[in-house]
């Protein structure tokens, strides 16, 4: 990958995404580039794209026309089992809610990703073991103690849940973070918290990241900031205002 | 086999339900075996009950019913054949041996059956197996009684003891031969054979207690014959219920059948065990077809069952599939998750089948065998039932990829998104 380092670590040019055939297009994006590195804050209003833009970004849904290219990998192309091993590699996908595998324990769940992605694994080995990896990522985010791996995520506050889930998408040190409004379920304390934790994970092993809310409050720590209306073209048929953007 | 463990995993978590389809599939899986169990074993015991014998020979009748009567001990029969033309037939030139039978005669349920010492010389079961004494020897005296291994084990006889046989075939005798009383004089080894269930007497014997008799019933209390003066009266039996017949070679049983059938004195008939058997199963086959037709619709109920689980489970677990599909996983391995929970329900169900089947066997046999001399062999499952489980695996197998298709299809429209 070292002839890519120069490469962004997310780069969209001419994407239109139409959930069905016929239907108007919810995403047209001429251009989006995120450097590596980058912390960068998408803001928009509900059903304007953002979901479906993280999932184009994230190599689960492919885009109609135009090209997304994630760490120097062109996905439109690329066939459906490489997206997806692209994705157990490099991305780490923290959702709103629900984050968490019921049946699993807390250990359980933040190594995850390693079970699935021979990188993600030896990454974690390289730092002393998938589970020590584990524990000192949920250490770092306040949740160090012992008694806590063993549980399951019903036992958990809302608050812990996001938490360990920022532990999974951090596991074997992905590039590539996307989080999608993880904070709509926490109080205004715990969201300025949470966040302070993942953006300096972020920073310590320069992890990409591309996080998704429609609350402006919480832009400020972050690199860059893209409104939705300012990138995309097509106006989400639910999104209230005017919505042509730009 | 991350996946199999998470599908491990998940099943636990919903134990209950997987816990109930899990004993639905194993009830079903029982039934079917044990269905399987019951016909091939009983089949394997029929089969094993006679050979060596060419013919059987009775009274003009059914064939099927003759040799109920005659190898089974169930039933009985509507006509004697006279002793006479049982003299005649028997001194045909292409006959070995004969071993005459005469039943009607019951000890505490467990049939009575007069012969002669050819019977211990030329019975054959199983693999043409003699039969072998546990402890004395065949009956020597007038008022001997040679019991079968069930009955000895059963009824708790040894030599030596005294027993009174009861006239007639009924559970509850009325008329009991109770002034002749038969001493146990040997007991035969377990043949698992309707022999393991019979009383075998001489035919003097027979003739012995019936000798004062008329149509049925006994003679006034004052007129009997005493034990010694009966001694002194010509045994000679009037009639025999049937007799098997060993010929000197297998290529003149035609002949000899057509000469039985032929007679010209007395309507008799002459069946081969074999075929006979044969048209036994074709009668049988029909309630046999009707069994595994029901333990069959069982197994697919318990499988309709486990689908239904499964589906229904699947709405709810749509945010765990998204979650999965963030983490790295492939539809494909979604799809083989849902798969193997499926498979995992099933190979536990056949599990907790076998564990079932083998536990209501060992619980069943002593009755089975007591009641109906069927001995179902406690063995380990053979060719035979491994391939009806793999059939129900291979079903179960079918059967998961309904769920398995429907969550993988769910996947990929739901992306990392799911909706509710
Ligand atoms: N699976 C789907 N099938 C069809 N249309 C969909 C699907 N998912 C989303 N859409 C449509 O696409 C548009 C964008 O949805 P999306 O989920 O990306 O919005 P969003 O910006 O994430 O909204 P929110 O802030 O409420 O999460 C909406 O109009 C929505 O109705
Ligand atoms: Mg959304």
């Amino acid at each position: 990958m070292s002839a890519s380092t120069q490469q962004p670590a997310i780069e969209v040019r001419d994407l239109a995404f139409r959930w069905h055939a016929g239907a108007p297009p919810v995403l047209d994006i001429p251009e989006l580039i995120v450097e590596r590195g980058q912390r960068v804050f998408i803001l928009g209003a509900s059903g304007t794209g953002k979901s479906t833009l993280l999932n184009l970004l994230g190599g689960v849904l492919r885009p109609g026309q135009g090209e997304v290219t994630l760490l120097g990998q062109p996905l439109r192309t690329l066939r459906g089992w490489r997206r997806d091993a692209l994705r157990a590699d490099h991305v780490g996908f923290i959702f709103q809610m629900f984050n968490l595998i019921p049946y699993l324990d807390v250990l359980s769940n933040v190594t995850l990703p390693s079970r699935f992605s021979a990188a993600r694994r030896e990454r974690a080995n390289a730092r002393g073991g998938v589970e020590a990896e584990g524990m000192r990522l949920l250490a770092h985010l306040g949740l160090g103690d012992r008694s806590m791996l063993g549980r399951r995520p019903t036992e958990l506050s809302v608050g812990q849940q996001q938490r360990v889930a920022a532990a999974r998408a951090l596991m074997g040190a992905p590039e590539v973070v996307i989080a999608d409004e993880p904070t709509s379920a926490l109080d205004a304390g715990h969201k300025g918290a949470f966040l302070e934790l993942l953006l300096s994970e972020c920073a310590t092993f320069g992890t990409t990241l591309v996080f998704v809310s429609h609350d402006r409050a919480l832009a400020r720590p972050f690199d860059r900031v893209i409104a939705m209306a300012d990138i995309n073209r097509a106006g989400a048929g639910g999104a209230p205002g005017g919505a042509h953007g730009g | 086999m991350a996946i199999v463990r998470l599908a491990l995993c998940s099943l636990r978590n919903r134990w209950v339900t997987a816990t109930l389809t899990l004993f639905a599939i194993g009830f079903s899986v029982a039934l079917l075996l044990a269905v399987e169990k019951l016909r091939t074993e009983t089949r394997a015991s029929f089969a094993h009950t006679i050979s060596g014998t060419d013919l059987v020979v009775g009274a003009r009748g059914g064939s099927v019913q003759l040799l109920l009567y005659s190898v089974f001990r169930i039933g009985g029969a509507t006509h004697n054949i006279s002793w006479e033309s049982y003299q005649d037939i028997r001194n045909h030139p292409r006959i070995a041996w004969t071993i005459p039978l005469s039943l009607g005669d019951s000890h505490r349920g467990y049939p009575v059956m007069g012969t002669n010492l050819d019977y211990f010389r030329h019975y054959r079961f199983g693999r043409e197996q003699s039969l072998q004494f546990e402890a004395g020897g065949p009956f020597n005296d007038l008022f001997d009684v040679v019991l079968g291994a069930e009955v000895a084990h059963r009824l708790g006889y040894e030599l030596g003891d005294m027993i009174v046989i009861a006239h007639g075939t009924g559970k509850v005798a009325f008329l009991e031969h109770d002034d002749m009383p038969f001493r146990v004089a040997g007991i035969l080894k377990r043949t698992g054979t309707p022999v393991d269930r019979t009383l075998h007497i001489s035919l003097d014997g027979m003739e012995a207690i019936h000798v004062d008799w008329h149509g049925g019933t006994p003679p006034p209390p004052g007129r009997r014959l005493s034990p010694g003066e009966v001694r002194q009266v010509d045994l000679t039996p009037r009639s025999i219920t049937a007799f098997l017949v060993g010929l000197d070679s297998r290529a003149a049983t035609f002949q000899v059948q057509r000469h039985v059938n032929g007679y010209r004195q007395e309507p008799m008939l002459a069946i081969l065990p074999g075929v006979a058997l044969h048209e036994l199963w074709s009668l049988m086959g029909v309630a046999e077809q009707a069994l595994l037709l029901v333990s069959g619709a069982v197994v697919a109920v318990g499988l309709i069952g486990t689908l239904a689980v499964m589906l229904a489970g699947l709405n709810e677990r749509r945010r765990e599939m998204a979650i999965l599909r963030s983490v790295g996983a492939r539809p494909r391995q979604i799809f083989l998750l849902l798969v193997s929970e499926t498979l995992a329900l099933a190979l536990a169900g056949i599990v907790a089948g076998l564990g079932m089947l083998y536990l209501s066997l060992h619980l069943v046999q002593p009755v089975v065998q007591s009641r109906f001399g069927i001995r179902l062999a406690v063995t380990a499952p053979g060719w035979h039932e491994l391939a009806l489980l793999s059939l129900f695996l291979a079903a179960a197998l079918l059967v998961s990829l309904i769920p398995a298709y429907r969550a993988y299809r769910n996947s990929l429209a739901d992306g990392l998104n799911p909706r509710i």
